[in-house]
């Protein structure tokens, strides 16, 4: 059981242990000289304003709604895709059939304007 | 100690220090990060037991999906840094209330662990149970499939109807 994963787990192992090793080595090889505009706020070569706190709109929550059902949609995708070959034409059509079912969602959605960013 | 027992150790650390964080910290910025380890730690509980499906679901919907609805929670709401602890009398009733419910539940838990009846078994070499459940979800359990699509679609429009209540 375990050995099936230990590829996963090398892989995991390695991520991080690259991602550490860079760090470290820009931290020790790298010159920092600091001047005034090297040490504001890198936010895309534009001059910094206001405060990084502050509210965002809840329109991002509402689109963030949307996605969670698409995600939940996908979960159930996985075990459909990895028999694909072996299950045939009926289980596709079922699975055209769930899409189909949720894309009724995302029209009502689009018809109420709720992908408007206004 | 064998290699699965280490393996077990490791993620059970994960979990309970990530979730420590998540009830300490007083940035609830860093607690919404610190949940990210703990659902990671979960999933790979569950890939350990056998369950790889419920794992990657897990990550799907848990990391990739309600940890991204808290994070913007977190974003919309107005003190993101120094919530502060309320002190006084109220503060210290919220103190005991609290304490006092933990105290039952951890007391009802071990119960629990030390009464129940614990159905052991051999552990059967599953390598994967992902292709069972595709085949089984695409043959006798087609209706229950096509039901979770109707309950999604139910979710998405009463999402989409609250939403844009003024449109």
């Amino acid at each position: 059981m375990l050995e099936a994963y230990f590829p996963l787990i090398i892989m995991v192992v390695f991520g991080f242990a690259v991602a550490f090793i860079f760090m470290l080595l820009s931290q020790w090889l790298g010159a920092r000289r600091g001047t005034k505009e090297k040490q504001t706020v890198y936010e895309s070569g534009m001059v910094p304003y206001g405060n990084a706190r502050e509210r965002f709109s809840v329109k991002f929550y509402l689109v963030a709604v949307s996605f969670i059902v698409f995600d939940i949609e996908v979960v159930f995708l996985y075990p459909w895709a990895i028999q694909f070959k072996e299950l045939g034409i009926v289980p596709f059509i079922a699975v055209l059939i769930f899409i189909a079912i949720l894309f009724i969602g995302y029209f009502y959605e689009y018809k109420k304007g709720g992908l408007k960013w206004d | 100690m064998d290699l699965f027992e280490i393996i077990f150790y490791f993620f059970a650390a994960i979990v309970l220090v990530s979730a420590l964080v998540v009830v300490l910290s007083k940035n609830i910025m860093y607690s919404a990060f610190s949940l990210l380890f703990t659902f990671f730690g979960v999933a790979g509980l569950f890939v350990l037991l056998n369950a790889d499906f419920v794992g990657i679901t897990q990550i799907m919907v848990y990391v990739g999906g309600i940890l991204v609805l808290i994070i913007f929670g977190v974003m919309i709401t107005t003190k993101v840094t120094g919530v502060d602890i309320k002190e006084g009398i109220s503060g210290k009733l919220q103190y005991a209330g609290a304490g006092i419910i933990t105290l039952l539940t951890a007391i009802f838990l071990s119960l629990m662990f030390i009464n129940g009846k614990w159905i052991t078994g051999s552990s059967t070499d599953v390598h994967a149970t992902i292709h069972q459940i595709g085949t089984l979800l695409m043959t006798k359990y087609i209706l229950a499939f096509e039901a979770a699509a109707i309950l999604l679609l139910i979710a998405f429009i009463g999402a989409a109807l609250i939403g844009r209540r003024k449109a």
